[in-house]
């Protein structure tokens, strides 16, 4: 089936936030901080502006708790007095002109006593710099599993190195945007975003209302990647300030610099690995310290290393395992959601450290991994025992043939020794990706799902989970009209508005298809069991079920489902044990690159990508979804790099920060392996976020290979190259 | 803001001496970016030159090609001849942004805009092109490599325009555009190489390495002499002699000088017998 929607995104007919019709309102823009951290001394309004004509908002016009409501609630909605990073908003403006208001917001000048900043997240802090806790420590997590330093001890080689990652702009087609208008004694926002129900807690908290009173409805969203989870309920609540004050719907619609440099980013990271090895290569302990950036407040950095930890040690039997995980607080813009949510970064290290090993042993970087590599029965290290029959030994067997390993790596070696200045390489990284929410994380989030059968006969689909570029319209109605042997223009997806549809969850963790999916296959039985219809009906009988259902006037006809974990799921929350996730998905990535000693720049000249994912439910989609995610890695691995100059992004533009363009990408040649999950709709599993994981490793062991070095650090961008091979 | 839609040449070069803060705009792709950032800019008057089909010819004479000031990169790209004769202007035509802004981006606006890091201006100055400047006092012709004093100032005066660019038809033994930049395509150039050797000498002109793109005299005498060269190191100090580069947000110094170097000696060495015999 075609992406519904694909054609109008396609041509430009889609109308996204920015594009709605909006009657009579005003534009809304951000005064923000002009440094890294300090206490507002006073705010000064320029004297050539006549600022009646403008609605202005501060923290004082805050109906409830000056506070963003997410995981905890120590980031402000608006800074009253202290703000922790650069670009923080502090004043909020609405005028009906976007020319005057851009000119005023320069006209207000917030004048800061600096108070001292802290940037490097890996040392500890010094006392001026304490601004969480104790020690600026915003989550501490552990793992482990056996006796890590005996069996260090007794390792016959032990291999250490320390690997990091820098933070990643998402950098969504579509800046972030929303509207914010009154209908009688109700709040509504309406704009670009992934979790409408995120963004009404946010609002109900801080606007001191119930649920009734708010509305939060998404519109058409140009692309999130885990950067619309969070933000949007800041924004929303800033344009809903605004609207409050003014009597009046405001349009907040960022520009792209403002995006850059005032949203969340991908969480720098920091990992050391120290890891006993015997003479064949197996792992015997993996010691393993995880710290990230969490940038300056807590938003949702707990569970970001909570995935981190847990992804941490690759997917590898090792009976003694200790990984300990750090967030701490720095002056930045506060690191958040995006695509792989931890696992990128610690699998990024993972993957590059099993490649020194190699090297170091003299194995091939192949057979180091089948060594190793989980087979069923044996565990993760929080305890996990994988079943499900998955060969990963097949997985890397075939990527290591579709991309021509062996021959590619003989002809390597050739080229390398008689070109001036280009050299190539292949390089692999094998990894997985444990998919929906960690933990007990999905018990907590009850999901709600509703099918509803409609007078005409046809059924809507009603989840809280959002199309983000993703195809998530597309699978919904699939699932659905399978599932009731319905034809799929006889399934509606309503539009994800918290008056009408419930709480599914938020569209992250690559949930979405597997878990909410589920919900809907369930939602459709408890739909015909409210008919009396069986599953084994022929043609037609269900639609006219439902069309007598309302005949006949009963009412509302709805199929309702609630989150049930999978059976024999236990989870210990305290001591990080047991079943992490339902599932995982598994893959191995082979990347090649070549190497321009002239310039030290790398490019990927070919890619192949084989995974396990379930049963594949849409080829197009979850195409698109694997090769669109190698391409967001190879651009972490490479190009993107947010120059950070006290704290702030100073390459905030498309020209500077560089991701790559469709004339940088290789070929990126996908299998998949399929392996029904019984607990995923249709069988599916989470597909969305395991190919951010793969690439960046496997493109850094290629440049290894080509060059000879062992980078440590990504991106890898022309200096850091030349660095490298200039000692 | 106002803008003006002269009919003809002649029309726009009177518009440009009543009002020389009047600001021409061609393809629009250098002008068009800086909204709506710098609104001062909004208050100006633009006069729009795209309806002057008289300044959108490509034309070959005896020993020149002309390009009128509205032909575009795509322009060129479509004239095989341009490709056969001056291959280096099809090189960087191909290597500007993209397809989209090809087709718009005119090399006049690129030598006007006199970006240090531009890739229009390079090919052109390696080729001894001669910029035609017009205004209603007539035409006066100035070499490109004169065109720039310093960082975005330049030898055109407030009320001219450029009415054409001229290319002298040379045979060339040597000649190469190397574009380091950060991505394949939509990419500032953050080390521009280009050489280019005819009967009349050495040309070594260097982008992104000083506030202008310039030529590099140094260099030119030491492929013009033959000095021995061998390793890229051994570049370093004529080329220094040459160009400032500076560390900015899309490079350092440091690189620029290295890449810089590398290119000259590996380019030469592929492309160039004589110098491969000084190794
Ligand atoms: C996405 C993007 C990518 C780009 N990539 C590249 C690149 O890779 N390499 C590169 O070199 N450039 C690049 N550019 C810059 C730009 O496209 C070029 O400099 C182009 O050649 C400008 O031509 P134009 O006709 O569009 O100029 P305009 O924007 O119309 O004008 C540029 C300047 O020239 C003046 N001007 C124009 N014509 C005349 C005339 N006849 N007489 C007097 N003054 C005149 C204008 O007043 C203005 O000051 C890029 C721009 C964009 C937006």
């Amino acid at each position: 089936m075609k992406r519904l929607e694909g054609l109008d995104k396609l041509t430009g007919r889609e109308l996204y936030i920015d594009d709605l019709p909006l009657e009579g309102h005003l534009w809304g823009m951000t005064v923000r901080c002009p440094i890294a951290r300090g206490r507002v001394r006073e705010i000064r309004f320029g004297e050539g502006t006549d600022w009646s004509q403008f609605v202005i908002v501060d923290h004082r016009d805050i109906p409830g708790p000056n506070e963003l409501r997410l995981i905890e609630t120590d980031m402000p909605v608006l800074v009253a007095e202290h703000a922790r990073y650069c670009h923080e908003a502090v004043l909020l403006l609405a005028h009906p002109s976007r020319r005057q208001l851009r000119h005023a917001v320069r006209e207000v000048q917030v004048l800061m006593d600096p108070e001292e900043p802290v940037f490097d997240f890996t040392c500890a802090p010094r006392p001026e710099q304490i601004q969480h806790g104790q020690d600026n420590v915003l989550e501490r997590l552990r793992i482990v599993k056996g006796d890590v330093e005996a069996a260090l001890a007794a390792a016959p080689h032990v291999i250490e190195g320390v690997y990091e990652t820098g933070a990643q702009e998402h950098l969504y087609l579509e800046n972030n945007g929303m509207v914010a208008w009154t209908e009688g004694d109700t709040v509504v926002v309406k704009g670009s975003l992934q979790c409408p129900y995120y963004v009404l807690n946010s609002l109900t908290w801080a606007l001191e209302r119930d649920d009734a009173r708010v509305r939060v409805i998404q519109a058409p969203t140009g692309g999130g990647f885990g950067g619309k989870e969070d933000y949007p309920s800041l924004l929303a609540l800033h344009a809903a300030l605004l609207a409050l004050k003014a009597g009046r719907p405001v349009k907040m619609i960022y520009d792209r610099d403002e995006d850059m440099a005032a949203t969340p980013k991908r969480h720098p990271s920091w990992v050391r690995h120290r890891t006993g090895v015997d003479e064949s290569g197996k792992l015997l302990a993996q010691d393993i310290e995880v710290i990230l950036d969490g940038g300056a407040y807590v938003t949702l950095t707990p569970v970001v290393l909570s995935r981190a930890i847990i992804h941490a040690a690759g997917p590898y039997a090792c009976d003694n395992v200790r990984i300990a995980g750090r967030a701490m607080l720095t002056n930045t813009v506060p690191y958040g959601a995006f695509r792989g949510f931890g696992a990128p970064q610690t699998q990024f290290a993972n993957e590059r450290h099993m490649d020194v090993i190699a090297h170091t042993l003299g194995i091939e970087p192949a057979e180091l991994r089948r060594i190793n590599l989980l087979r069923d029965g044996q565990s993760t290290s929080t305890g996990q025992v994988i079943e499900g029959g998955t060969d990963r030994q097949a997985i890397l067997q075939t990527a290591l043939e579709s991309s021509e390993y062996d021959d590619r790596r003989t002809a390597h070696t050739a080229f390398n020794t008689s070109h001036p200045y280009l050299r190539r390489g292949i390089g692999l990284a094998t990894f997985y990706h444990g998919a929906g929410f960690t933990g007990s994380g999905e018990v907590y989030l009850k999901s709600k799902v509703r099918v509803a059968g409609l007078p005409d006969g046809k059924i809507e689909v009603q989840t809280a989970n959002t199309e983000i570029g993703q195809g998530a319209i597309t699978v919904f109605t699939e699932i659905a009209a399978a599932h009731l042997g319905l034809p799929t223009n006889d399934v509606l997806v309503a539009e994800p508005d918290t008056h009408r549809v419930p709480n599914s969850g938020p569209t992250v963790a690559s949930r979405t298809a597997m878990v909410v999916g589920r919900l809907v296959e369930r939602a459709c039985d408890d739909l015909r069991a409210r008919l009396g219809v069986d599953s084994g009906t022929s043609d037609g009988e269900l639609q006219r079920a439902i069309v007598e259902w309302h005949e006949r006037g009963q009412g509302p006809l709805v199929g309702e489902a609630l989150y049930e974990p999978p059976p024999g799921i236990v989870w210990d929350e305290k001591n990080y044990r047991g079943d992490a996730y339902g599932t995982f998905a598994w893959a191995a990535y082979v990347a090649e690159v070549e190497v321009d000693l002239r310039s030290y720049t790398a490019r990927v000249t070919d890619f192949v990508a084989v995974q396990e994912i379930g049963r594949v439910l849409n080829p197009t989609l979850a195409l698109g979804q694997i090769q669109g995610g190698v391409v967001q890695a190879i651009g972490w691995a490479l190009t993107e790099e947010c120059q950070l100059r006290d704290g702030a992004m100073a390459n905030n533009q498309l020209t500077n920060y560089i991701i790559p363009t469709a004339a940088d990408v290789p070929p990126v040649r996908v299998v998949f392996l399929e392996n029904p999950y019984p607990y995923g709709a249709r069988g599916c599993k989470g597909i969305g976020e395991l190919p951010m994981d793969g690439p960046a490793p496997a493109v850094a062991n290629a440049i290894a290979e080509a060059l000879g070095i062992e980078p440590h650090a990504i991106p890898l961008t022309p200096p850091r190259l030349m660095e490298l091979m200039t000692p | 803001m106002r803008v003006l839609m002269p009919e003809s040449v002649s029309e726009a070069l009177a518009f440009k001496a009543t009002n020389p803060d009047i600001v021409p705009i061609a393809g629009g792709t250098d002008l068009l970016v800086q909204w709506p950032g710098q609104l001062e800019r909004q208050a100006a008057s633009y006069l729009d030159l795209s309806g002057l089909d008289e300044l959108r010819t490509i034309r070959w004479t005896q020993d020149t090609l002309e390009l009128g000031a509205l032909t575009t990169y795509w322009d060129t790209l479509c004239q095989p001849r341009v490709g056969v004769e001056h291959p280096l202007l099809h090189d960087a035509a191909r290597q500007v942004g993209a397809i989209q802004i090809q087709t718009r981006g005119t090399w006049a606006g690129n030598i006007i805009n006199a970006s240090p890091a531009a890739d229009g201006v390079p090919v052109l100055m390696a080729y001894d092109a001669t910029v035609v400047l017009a205004s209603v006092d007539g035409e006066r012709q100035v070499p490109l490599s004169a065109f720039y004093h310093g960082y975005k100032q330049l030898e055109a005066r407030p009320h001219e325009l450029i009415r054409k660019i001229l290319v002298p038809r040379r045979e060339h033994d040597v000649q190469f555009f190397e574009k380091v930049a950060p991505r394949q395509a939509q990419a500032i150039t953050v080390v521009g190489v280009t050489v280019a050797h005819s009967s009349c000498g050495w040309r070594v002109v260097a982008s992104s390495m000083a506030p202008t793109v310039c030529r590099c005299p140094h260099l030119e005498s030491l492929l013009q002499e033959g000095t021995p060269v061998s390793c890229p190191e051994d570049l370093l100090e004529p080329l220094r002699a040459d160009v400032s580069p500076i560390d900015d947000l899309r490079s350092s110094a440091h690189y620029r000088e290295q890449v810089m170097s590398r290119v000259l000696y590996f380019n030469l060495g592929e492309t160039c017998p004589a110098f491969r015999s000084t190794r």
